[in-house]
């Protein structure tokens, strides 16, 4: 069975104190708890996977993170400092930043513009145009569509757009919500191929998603929450199948 | 309607219709970013007016400063108002926010009944403003060509601020999405404060520009402005900047070619009949003119 503190996974990154840390956190919506008492690390330059059925709470997770909920309790530490209850910007002005469920691209503002306002928590507005520029090489579909309505993209361009759009502030951690939902299989190769490209080049991932072994394949270690809790979490590739089953059929007990 | 009639009445169009335009773009820039109607928005027209009243009663300022320090007032107050009256109730349902602007309102004009007067003063205007130029057969109001041209200006200025700067852009995206706007660092109470002095500074020019035009100003100055501002919004789709700018224009002009058209013992009629046209617009097209279905 595998264990809470994902030791011993890939000697080279996850040493010395976890980057972000998520203590005991509970969230409600009126009378409907989300979450309960959910602690997770992940360590700098790591995957972690948060994986779960729908109404896990894996969503509710990412937003607390980021600022958008307030937990009722617990705690979350980002590079050894309270982060819990921050605003949203001043959270992805501390090098966190979320790319939502849905993508949530500005469908009425260019692509070139969407990127620019990724890059609002930076002050050299030129450094900020030439890293648009890069992102339009990265991804030539999104540089043909530049001057383009972002609202006309399909999906899986809006799904780039997003990423890059996040990237746009230089964050330290990625929060990705579901970057593979109602994406075509060949899009969602391309999506996971720059999540592993993103890791390469330093950026820690909190990965949310229903595409359990697209998901286990990429991240370090896993966390399988379901209706609130965390009931498994372990290194990825040890992560046992039963323990997923048991949180997808909805009879998880605690880990 | 003689053809050089016809040239006059459209200048005295565009001069109304910028009027409004400006007028509607103040109230769809709050309502933009916020989905709030202010409706206190008036009272920074008159605002604007009595500080005009006093710029020009009580320093002998050119009338140019007095215009400009009636925009920077109401500037200003629009941006006190947000923060002391609609800040504290930022999360509040649009009925609250919408009552509480009601209860701003009566709060300026109460207290301009009661530390001036209840009663219009006459506020001062350059003689300049009552000449007219012959241009050939065509005699216009030198007032209206600078009311066309100062609306002009403001509606430029506001695009290329709202397309060019980083300011701009995060207004942009916070109306089309508050939350992920703020996810991507745009910082809510400057971007929400911002969309108010904007508000302001347009409701102080449309200001002054009325002011201009009736040379008076009384503690009710401000609604027939903000019922106008209201209506030129919606049709052009409220929220819709660009749709708020062609709604004042079609009320402007839907007023002038009434006033000028209709027979004399319809006149009084002329502003019931334009609502009656607006109404009839808003049935077949409830969205507006301009606005499109359900944006999100």
């Amino acid at each position: 069975m595998s264990d809470v503190a994902g030791n011993g996974t890939a000697p080279e990154r996850g040493d010395g104190a976890p980057l972000l840390s998520v203590d005991s956190l509970r969230v409600t919506y009126g009378a409907v708890t989300a979450l309960r008492d959910v602690s997770l690390d992940v360590r700098a330059g790591e995957i972690v996977a948060a994986l779960g059925p729908n109404g896990a709470g894996k969503t509710t997770l990412l937003r607390t993170i980021a600022g958008v909920l307030k937990p009722q309790a617990g705690a979350i530490t980002f590079r050894g400092s309270p982060l819990s209850g921050s605003a949203p910007e001043a959270v992805v002005g501390r090098g966190i930043a979320l790319v939502p469920e849905g993508r949530h691209i500005f469908p009425g503002l260019t692509v070139e513009e969407n990127l620019l306002v990724g890059g609002t928590t930076r002050s050299e507005r030129d450094e900020v145009r030439r890293d648009a520029d890069g992102w339009l090489a990265r991804f030539p579909i999104l540089g043909e569509r530049r001057s383009q309505l972002a609202g006309t993209l399909s999906g899986g361009e809006q799904q780039q757009l997003a990423i890059a759009r996040a990237l746009m502030g230089r964050p330290t951690m990625l929060l990705l919500d579901e970057p593979s939902l109602g994406l075509a299989p060949i899009v969602v190769d391309r999506i996971f191929a720059l999540i592993s490209e993103l890791r390469d080049d330093g950026v820690t991932i909190l990965l949310v998603e229903q595409n359990v072994h697209r998901a286990l394949a990429v991240a370090d270690r896993a966390v399988v929450l379901s209706v609130g809790e965390v009931v498994a979490s372990g290194p990825a590739e040890s992560l046992a199948e039963g323990d997923l089953e048991r949180s997808y059929l909805g009879i998880g007990r605690k880990g | 309607m003689s053809p050089s009639e016809f040239v006059q009445q459209l200048v005295n169009a565009l001069s109304l219709g910028s009027i409004y335009a400006v007028l509607a773009l103040g109230l769809s820039m709050v309502y933009g970013i916020l989905g709030m109607l202010n409706f206190a928005y008036g009272e920074l027209v008159t605002i604007a007016g009595y500080t005009m009243l006093f710029l020009t009663t009580e320093t002998d300022a050119p009338f140019i400063l007095v215009a400009l320090g009636g925009v920077a007032a109401a500037g200003l107050a629009s941006v006190l108002m947000e923060l002391v009256a609609f800040r504290p109730l930022r999360n509040a349902s649009f009925v609250s926010l919408l009552f509480t602007s009601f209860a701003v309102a009566q709060l300026i004009q109460g207290a301009f009944r009661q530390a001036v007067s209840v009663r219009a003063r006459g506020v001062p205007v350059p003689a300049l403003f009552d000449e007219a130029l012959d241009l050939g057969p065509v005699r216009i109001s030198v007032l209206s060509i600078i009311t066309a041209s100062i609306g002009a200006i403001a509606l430029v200025s506001l695009t290329q601020f709202m397309k060019r700067s980083r300011a701009g852009l995060s207004m942009r995206a916070a109306a089309q999405d508050f939350t992920t706007a703020r996810l991507n660092g745009v910082r809510a109470n400057r971007v929400i404060s911002l969309a108010f002095l904007i508000s302001g500074l347009l409701a102080g020019i449309a200001g002054v520009l009325w002011i201009a035009r009736t040379t008076s100003v009384n503690p009710a100055t401000g609604f027939v402005p903000v019922v106008q501002a209201f209506i030129a919004s919606v049709i052009g789709g409220l929220g819709n900047l660009r749709g708020a700018v062609l709604g004042g224009f079609f009320l402007g002009t839907l007023e002038v070619f009434l006033q000028a058209t209709l027979p004399g013992s319809l006149l009084p009629y002329a502003q019931a009949t334009a609502l009656l046209i607006v109404v009839a617009v808003l049935y077949v097209r409830p969205q507006g003119l301009f606005g499109q279905r359900a944006v999100t």
